[in-house]
């Protein structure tokens, strides 16, 4: 991946278009997104405005239902979930940033799933990389990167949003 | 015990909670994530299944020396809710009335693997004495210990204040009653001193106040109509009516003359006055069911929050560990 390519811009036009094809394929009408805190809830944000979707757009903070919280704790920055739409037979378009291990797309398809049984869920992401650990993998990417081990991608944000890749800490 | 003392106990070496015992020596900063977390809770039931899996293989013990079916209820709730195993004790029953020390029963609840203690004693301390001799994995919340502390129901109250008046500064909060025998006070003052609300007023009549109370930060009323004067916030407290054999107040009618919260009486405080009890509520002795039941009443949005504020307090203790930030 060069370095043009981690403009976001250009991200989200892909990840736009690619969910506009999967929309269109799949034949989901009407469908709401949910944006995951924090960096998918800003990927989100812009998407739900490009795309014209009609119902005002959810968000997950998926803090209560993470895996690593016995060896992790309690995330101190929890912010609420909202979903101000019936989750029951709708069709999902769920938001994140970057995918990585699967885990964090686990845990929100088993809140989403709390809230009630959607009819089918289209995963779109910003950036798909390496390191999977579950089977997980997305519907629509606006691009994709190989990093190595110790290395990760961040998105900061909202304003203005920069990807930037890091090498060990957090 | 000294706020150091206490803030030290409840601690982990980074800082996190780790027991709830009080809200004494804690900083601003901890009781505004309680707050926080607890908002998030708060939409859990907005969910189809009112649950999260934060606390799934958990077990949590409700100890309860003292009867009370409200917080040990919204305790079981808060533990289910976070998906919990939750076992209640019966004291009465239990092996306790056998003759059995309170650090046995504790040894052998520990021996049954469970990860989390709620106390009510009616000793002030119990629940800091059984936090000092349980198994370090053990998180032990106080429930209401005798004259001493009751954290939870003090978060509660916050909680239900910042939501309904958005912060806490410039605040003046009247609470009115037994001051003398009330937990619930004392962990209410140091909550609202410590979130920076601009006044706390305690009403009572001088039996019903501590010698120095102003030594809690508190200034003293011992006029309903003149502590009323432009508050914000009313705190009703419970007549503990089992403890007034003592000639504490003359009477129940006389008091209610006197210390009662009326229509008239709530005229002095702000229009947009909000009025709190936290439970059970003595009708027609301190406050008129007029209020009780009326539009400036939050007592009934305090149970709800107790739930809320509970489930934070219980996932931020039981494991106390790095923060998390990032998504996979």
């Amino acid at each position: 991946m060069s370095q043009a390519d981690f403009e976001v811009e250009t991200l989200l036009a892909r990840l736009e278009v690619s969910l506009r094809e999967e929309l269109a394929r799949r034949r989901l009408d009407d469908p709401a997104m949910i944006g995951v805190h924090t960096g998918g809830a800003w990927i989100a944000e812009v998407l739900h405005r490009r795309l014209g979707f009609s119902e005002p757009l959810g968000y997950l903070d998926i803090s209560f239902y993470r895996d690593d919280y016995p060896q992790s704790g309690m995330n101190p920055d929890v912010r609420a979930s909202k979903l101000p739409f019936r989750v029951d037979g709708r069709n999902i378009v769920l938001i994140d940033d970057v995918l990585y291990t699967g885990r964090t797309v686990r845990a929100a398809l088993n809140e989403i799933f709390d809230y009630g049984r959607p009819a089918e869920i289209v995963l779109g992401v910003l950036i798909d990389r390496n390191g999977r650990q579950i089977p997980i993998q997305a519907d629509c990417i606006g691009g994709r990167v190989e990093l190595e081990t110790g290395q990760r991608i961040k998105l900061t944000g909202p304003e203005p949003l920069q990807l930037a890749i890091r090498t060990g800490g957090r | 015990m000294s706020a150091t003392a206490a803030a030290d106990i409840q601690l982990d070496a980074s800082g996190r909670l780790r027991h709830f015992l009080t809200v004494e020596g804690l900083s601003r900063e901890l009781l505004v994530r309680i707050m926080d977390t607890a908002e998030s809770f708060a939409g859990v039931t907005a969910q189809n299944v009112k649950k999260v899996p934060l606390l799934r293989g958990k077990t949590v013990v409700n100890l309860f020396f003292e009867n009370s079916t409200r917080t040990r209820t919204t305790f079981e709730l808060a533990a289910k809710r976070l998906s919990a195993d939750v076992l209640n004790i019966n004291i009465a029953t239990s092996a306790t009335s056998k003759g059995e020390s309170l650090l046995d029963t504790v040894r052998n609840l520990e021996a049954m693997h469970v990860d989390m203690f709620v106390v009510r004693h009616a000793q002030s301390g119990a629940a800091h004495f059984i936090a000092r001799h349980v198994a370090p994995h053990i998180s032990v919340l106080n429930a209401g210990d005798g004259r001493h502390a009751h954290p939870t129901q003090a978060m509660l109250d916050v909680f239900t204040i910042r939501r309904a008046k958005g912060g806490f500064a410039g605040l003046k909060v009247a609470i009115v009653g037994d001051i003398l025998h009330s937990r619930v006070a004392r962990s209410e003052i140091w909550a609202l001193n410590t979130l920076g609300v601009d006044e706390v007023r305690v009403v009572a009549p001088k039996t019903l106040l501590p010698a120095h109370v102003e030594a809690l930060g508190v200034a003293p009323y011992h006029d309903l109509n003149e502590g009323l004067r432009d508050v914000d916030v009313v705190i009703m407290l419970r007549l503990q009516l089992e403890r007034m054999g003592s000639a504490f107040i003359p009477s129940e009618h006389e008091y209610f003359q006197r210390f009662g919260l009326t229509e008239k009486r709530l005229e002095k405080a702000r229009p947009d006055v909000i009025v709190m009890h936290p439970g059970p509520i003595n009708r027609g002795i301190e406050i008129d069911s007029a209020i009780a039941d009326g539009p400036r009443s939050v007592i009934l949005q305090q149970v709800t929050h107790g739930i809320a504020v509970r489930m934070a307090v219980m996932s931020m203790a039981m494991h106390a560990g790095p923060d998390m930030e990032g998504s996979a």
